[in-house]
């Protein structure tokens, strides 16, 4: 920056202060766990939102468990532990889209002019959500998790295992949510994040390997699934939950969550900045 | 950004430097010199210069769409600046816009508070979002719950506020950190005259101990009762700035107000009116007076023995200076506000 020309007589009279030139990293953690107790608080006053993450894996447990458990594997138990990594990966997916969809709600809303009106980080009104919404996506994995054990699914990775599943599958919901508030910065309502999102949200988790076997589909099919990285999530979660091995598939799904955050997180923050 | 940080430390010294001092009259809070907004072809904002003065109050005066909320916002950081350019206590407005922030405080048109949070837990939220401790964020808080009269309200979500509640609330949340220049748009639109006076107290509490205030206003009244100089903006330009006093002057001496004992009379006294005064006169908004601005304060005999001789009845007549509706209309060719058919119907 060449030397700009900076007023020197300025500065406030009502109280003495100094004026810092950006926000440091501390200030930003702050300012994000901030806005993350405002999510939390708008979540547990708004128990409704929470439907996606809870009412919704319990429905699609049982009902692909019942529906497709015989087609696919003989029976509903021997289907559990190909259904259940699957089903997580799907309700978290299914709980990102509401990232976006309440970005574009809020950022209707008076509030959001005065978070940009104030000194603060420029990432931190859309972080600190992402933050409260971790525990969304661990609720909708903890809550498909006891339905497939109360219909008989016996993780064989055991509790670490388990944990390790779900913990990942809190990473893929952090990662790929940034795609949907990448749309709820761009598009023009919440009813458009909506329609937008769904485009995205179901072949990504749909022409994936999470309810059928892969070699069960046509071959341009299996290349599809094969890219998409939320197969390696759950051939990842499988790994995990049902055998307890750290595999090569889990460092290709945290790649995968890795490569589409850092994609997304910038092209959210630009788009959110220059809002109008 | 980074290497601003030197340039904003030497500023901000020097800055205390000037307070030790004693701080020079006419520090400039607002300089802004060719603002210009874009929508489209279409000049919200048209090539404004501005300059506040730190501890005044300066009102921006215009209708509806006239461009004042896009001015304020481009001034606020809100909106990116399409040309010209503007400083806030010398800090540049387009790049050095984290600055600014820490230096204003910003109440909108519409309440920029959070509707699931409480009043208590709103200004919680963002004095820590300003870097007060968790402690400090809930005394001020409470501080300006009390202040502002909404201590009983303060444990109630903001959605079961009213309209004057909400507005003393997020002016209150723009207070936090005293902010030395504190921008209101419209901030008494929508208010009931009780909480309108409230709000202009407040305002002018707010200068007295030492804030500069920008703000905007389609009530000729207001501008006129609250703000040190007006800026007259239509159509995204600027078209006359001064104090009241000086925007009067600047449209003849005096304005000759007559009202008419039968309504039906008008037409034909602002007629007469208009022909012996060659200027266009005001049709009252409940339509049985006028008012029209005289070159010459002896024009008024005038028109008033032309009414008698005319038989044109009259209820009370005054000659008075003229007030800022009959500036604005001098002005810009046009009346502030919507009954402008009537006014021209009427005109001969």
């Amino acid at each position: 920056m060449t030397a700009s020309v900076i007023n020197p007589t300025a500065i406030a009279r009502p109280v003495a202060r100094t004026v810092k030139a950006s926000v440091s990293i501390r200030d930003a953690l702050s300012q994000i766990t901030t806005l993350a107790w405002r999510a939390l608080i708008k979540m547990s006053r708004n128990p409704e939102q929470l439907v996606d993450v809870t009412f919704m894996p319990i429905l699609f447990t049982v009902m692909f468990g019942l529906m497709f458990g015989g087609a696919v594997s003989g029976s509903t138990a021997h289907y559990l532990p190909t259904l259940i990594p699957g089903i997580i990966a799907m309700t978290t997916i299914t709980a990102c889209v509401a990232a976006g969809i309440q970005l574009r709600e809020d950022m209707d809303k008076g509030v959001f002019d005065r978070f940009r009106s104030l000194p603060i980080a420029r990432i931190a009104p859309l972080a600190g959500p992402m933050m409260a919404d971790l525990a969304r996506y661990a609720i909708a994995a903890f809550v498909a998790l006891t339905v497939g054990i109360i219909m008989g699914y016996r993780p064989g990775g055991g509790v670490l295992g388990v944990l390790a599943g779900v913990v990942l599958a809190v990473i893929t919901g952090w990662s790929i949510a940034w795609i949907f508030l990448w749309i709820g910065t761009r598009a023009r309502s919440a009813g458009a994040v909506q329609g937008m999102s769904m485009m995205i949200m179901f072949p990504l988790a749909f022409l994936s390997n999470a309810f059928v076997p892969v070699d069960s589909l046509p071959g341009w099919l299996q290349v599809v699934t094969r890219v998409n990285p939320v197969s390696h999530v759950i051939s990842a979660l499988r790994d995990l939950m049902n055998d307890g091995a750290l595999t090569a598939q889990v460092g290709w799904a945290l790649l995968g969550c890795a490569t589409v955050a850092a994609i997304f997180i910038p092209l959210a923050v630009r788009s959110y900045s220059r809002r109008v | 950004m980074k290497s601003g940080t030197p340039e904003a430390e030497r500023s901000s010294t020097s800055a205390e430097r000037a307070g030790r001092d004693g701080a020079p009259s006419g520090t400039m809070a607002v300089e802004a010199r060719g603002l210009t907004k874009l929508f489209g072809t279409n000049r919200a904002v048209d090539d404004i210069d501005l300059t506040v003065i730190e501890g005044e109050i300066f009102g921006v005066l215009g209708p509806n769409g006239a461009g004042k909320t896009t001015m304020l916002n481009m001034l606020a950081t809100l909106l990116p600046i399409d040309g010209g350019e503007a400083r806030i206590f010398g800090y540049d407005v387009a790049s050095q816009g984290h600055a600014v922030r820490q230096l204003i405080g910003v109440t909108g048109q519409f309440a920029s508070v959070d509707e699931n949070l409480t009043g208590r837990e709103n200004l919680w939220l963002f004095g820590r979002l300003q870097g007060l401790s968790s402690k400090k964020a809930r005394s001020i808080g409470d501080d300006l719950l009390a202040q502002f009269d909404l201590t009983e309200a303060a444990h109630r979500p903001i959605s079961q506020f009213s309209g004057g509640m909400r507005r003393r609330l997020d002016l209150a949340a723009s207070l936090i950190t005293r902010p030395a220049l504190i921008f209101l748009d419209e901030p008494t639109t929508g208010l009931d005259p009780r909480n309108r006076s409230q709000m202009w107290d407040t305002i002018r509490d707010l200068v007295a101990q030492g804030s500069t205030i920008m703000l905007t206003t389609q009530y000729l009244d207001e501008a006129d009762a609250l703000a040190g100089r007006i800026a007259v903006i239509d159509r995204g330009r600027k078209v006359a700035e001064g104090t009241p006093s000086q925007l009067k002057a600047q449209i003849g001496t005096s304005t000759l107000r007559v009202q008419m004992a039968e309504g039906a009379d008008t037409a034909k006294a602002v007629a007469l009116a208009a022909e012996l005064t060659s200027n266009t006169p005001i049709v009252s908004s409940i339509g049985s007076g006028f008012s029209v601005t005289l070159s010459d304060a002896n024009q008024a005999a005038d028109v008033l023995i032309a009414l008698r001789n005319h038989q044109l009845s009259i209820s009370n007549a005054t000659v008075e200076q003229p007030s800022l509706d009959e500036v604005f209309f001098a002005l810009t060719g046009h009346a502030s506000e919507m009954p402008i058919p009537e006014t021209e119907a009427s005109a001969p």
